[in-house]
């Protein structure tokens, strides 16, 4: 058996309860429930997680590289965008 | 703790470790050559699970046979007639399907084992069994997953899957017997009567294999012998290449 026919799947682990679920890699499964319990297999071997996610990789619309100039470059020449562009008044102490 | 009783607990001990190391180490025997990278994995760490159960239980017997040996010794210089394990797990690994069988077939049966022995007035012997009952709970998902996907996978997967459970329910019956050994411990409240367990064992089982569209076998032959260490020629086989490292180089350490 080989991975061409199992679908890629990406997973999130929370380390701990209040802090967020990170990115940590990403497996071949059958589905979401095969996905999952390898996850537990594969990334919490050592204790990392107290809770997992999985989803599809197809899923995910990732912005592209090519993209990058318009998605970014236009934000350069917008420093009022910035909070530390704006002077602040003297009585105004703490921002 | 009366002789009898500790000369019985000694030996339940052991069973129970021969049990844990040999389907342990027949599930190590597909490191590497798992259908796919992610099974290799989760399969190594139900392997694992195992070792270190045996581990525990041997590393119990040892105390109570208090007489220099180790967990090692009851591991690497026991030949196979000194092996009480159940005959089922000593089968040789076979095709994916028929591991997965052997694997559903023991992880139920554990299923129903440990949380009879976690109540044990033998506290070492309970508190293996807290700690394996959780491991078991993970292992019976991951066997009854993939006699689901097998059995209604492919037409090959199915023919397999139901070669592997015609030819393993034989094996499955002795798992259920009781000798004066492991009586005497459950009149004691110490051992687990296992001949409760099989109607149970057999509906939970049936139900699996019924919904993965595999037929339960009629109960007909039925081959028994290793708790008395009468064993089919695969375990002097797997021995060897488990205990010749320690058996080439006694007290070695690295």
């Amino acid at each position: 058996m080989t991975t061409e026919k199992l679908e890629l799947f990406e997973v999130f682990i929370r380390s701990k309860r209040g802090l967020d679920h990170k990115h940590v890699g990403s497996l071949h499964a059958e589905d979401h429930a095969q996905a999952l319990e390898y996850a537990r297999d594969c990334y919490t071997r050592r204790s990392e997680g107290v809770s997992i996610w999985v989803m599809k990789s197809n899923d995910i619309c990732a912005s592209q590289e090519d993209d990058a100039e318009s998605f970014y470059d236009p934000s350069d020449d917008k420093p009022y965008r910035h909070a530390t562009y704006y002077v602040l008044p003297d009585p105004v102490n703490n921002m | 703790m009366s002789d009898a009783i500790k000369a019985a607990t000694l030996e339940y001990a052991t069973r129970l470790g021969d049990d844990a190391l040999v389907l342990g180490h027949r599930i190590s025997e597909w490191v590497s050559y798992g259908p796919f990278l992610e099974e290799d994995i989760a399969y190594a760490n139900v392997s694992l699970d195992y070792v270190g159960r045996a581990r525990m239980f041997y590393t119990y017997a040892a105390e109570l046979a208090a007489d220099g040996r180790t967990e090692d010794d009851f591991a690497y210089m026991r030949s196979d007639r000194d092996y009480h394990n159940l005959l089922l797990l000593e089968m040789p690994r076979g095709d994916f399907a028929y591991s997965q069988v052997r694997q559903l077939f023991a992880d139920v049966y554990y299923s129903l084992v440990l949380p009879e022995l976690v109540k044990s007035k033998d506290e070492r012997l309970a508190a293996v069994a807290a700690k394996a009952i959780k491991e078991t709970k993970y292992h019976v998902r991951r066997s009854r997953d993939w006699v689901h996907r097998l059995g209604e996978g492919t037409e090959e997967s199915h023919k397999r899957t139901q070669k592997a459970v015609d030819q393993l329910w034989g094996y499955t019956h002795e798992m259920f017997d009781m000798d004066d050994t492991e009586q005497l411990l459950a009149d004691n409240g110490i051992g687990v009567d296992v001949s409760k367990l099989r109607d149970q064992w057999h509906k939970d089982v049936s139900a699996i294999l019924t919904e993965a569209t595999i037929t339960v076998p009629e109960d007909s032959w039925a081959v028994r012998g290793g708790r008395t260490g009468y064993h089919t020629e695969n375990l002097g086989h797997m021995l060897t290449e488990l205990q010749i490292v320690h058996r080439s180089h006694p007290g070695c350490q690295w």
